[in-house]
């Protein structure tokens, strides 16, 4: 059993290292004129995409110009402008690839559509499995009137012959 | 055999998917400014501070946008084949410096050669986000009219000069001439 243990400490500790990573957020003191700015400027930056380590967001990334972008986010926040204009902003820069959220469009439907696709065909196999494990079951299960009769004797016989005072 | 031909055929779609993305470089974004105008900046020489680089001097002929940098190792391996071209005469070169110190900037161009014609000092790389850039170095190629004809990103050699960049130096200039 002390490779099943293993296996469970070994997933606590992934667990743990995921919870930590997603902890990881850069600290910088902003401040704001009121709590909604603060809010916007905590969505856009775990929204818009670091272009240097670009597994993370200008939230996460330590990167210096993840840090510069942080910082003209900020500033265009201050300035006034809204979050359409600051995403376009970066999306005139940097192209749609820092869109965490891309937007519908030809080119994106697939990436946008794949995986409700891909749950619709994995319920209908499994639903097509389960349909034709039960029809097979079913028809092992059926006895013909002839086996039925023969299945009737051998109870018949063997109850008249482990306990013949019961029969009724 | 049809009892294998399904997962079968999933694994061999998977190992297509799979090989054809690993071809790909994921760090090669295609940039939103290609095909369209160099944006404006207007900043101080390395050289000499009194000295300007704008975008628009970089009208009028065919040239290429260099973005470079003391601190940026693979720049330092791209340097003598901007060297090579500027000597060459095969093409005009501007150097953006970016995020960079004055003194060292001076220092590399006097010891490695300066290919650049001119090079904007940019210390704060708002310059530089206006181009877009996320990786020293990149290098710009930028049409008569002032329009960015093609982006490369990373350092590029011989090769990729003669065989890439090179050719679409060249029909820019036919197109503008």
């Amino acid at each position: 059993m002390i490779s099943r243990r293993l296996i469970a400490l070994s997933l606590a500790a992934l667990l743990l290292a995921l919870i930590g990573g997603a902890a990881a957020q850069v600290f910088e003191a902003r401040e704001f004129e009121n709590p909604e700015n603060a809010r916007r400027y905590q969505v856009l930056i775990s929204e818009l995409r670091c272009l240097v380590c670009q597994n993370q967001n200008l939230a996460d990334s330590n990167a210096p110009l993840a840090a510069d972008l942080r910082q003209l986010t900020y500033d265009m926040i201050r300035e006034g402008k809204n979050d359409a204009e600051i995403v376009d902003f970066m999306v005139a820069r940097y192209g749609e690839f820092v869109l965490y959220r891309p937007p519908l469009k030809p080119t994106t439907a697939i990436l946008w559509s794949g995986p409700f696709l891909l749950l619709a065909i994995g319920i209908w196999l499994l639903l097509r499995h389960l349909r034709r494990r039960a029809s097979a079951t079913a028809q092992a299960s059926a006895l013909s009137a002839e086996e039925r009769a023969r299945l009737a004797r051998m109870l018949e016989a063997e109850t008249s012959e482990t306990d013949p005072g019961k029969r009724d | 055999m049809p009892r294998f031909t399904v997962p079968l055929g999933i694994f061999l779609l998977l190992v297509v998917l799979l090989g054809v993305g690993l071809t790909l470089n994921p760090r090669l974004v295609p940039s939103p400014l290609v095909d369209k105008p160099l944006p404006a900046f207007e900043l101080p020489t390395v050289l000499d501070p009194e000295q300007r680089l704008s975008h628009d001097e970089l009208r009028g002929r065919v040239s290429l946008l260099n973005v470079w940098a003391t601190w940026c190792v693979p720049c330092r391996e791209e340097h003598p084949v901007l060297v090579g071209i500027a000597r060459r005469g095969e093409a005009i070169i501007y150097g953006l410096n970016y995020k960079d110190d004055r003194e060292e900037a001076v220092n590399w161009l006097e010891t490695l050669g300066d290919p650049y014609v001119k090079s904007g000092f940019d210390p704060t790389g708002r310059a530089g986000i206006d181009l877009g850039v996320y990786g020293v170095p990149e290098t710009f190629i930028i049409d008569a009219n002032g329009t960015i004809v093609y982006k490369h990103i990373g350092p590029f050699d011989d090769k990729i000069w003669r065989e890439t960049l090179l050719p679409l130096v060249k029909k820019a200039q036919e197109n503008s001439s």
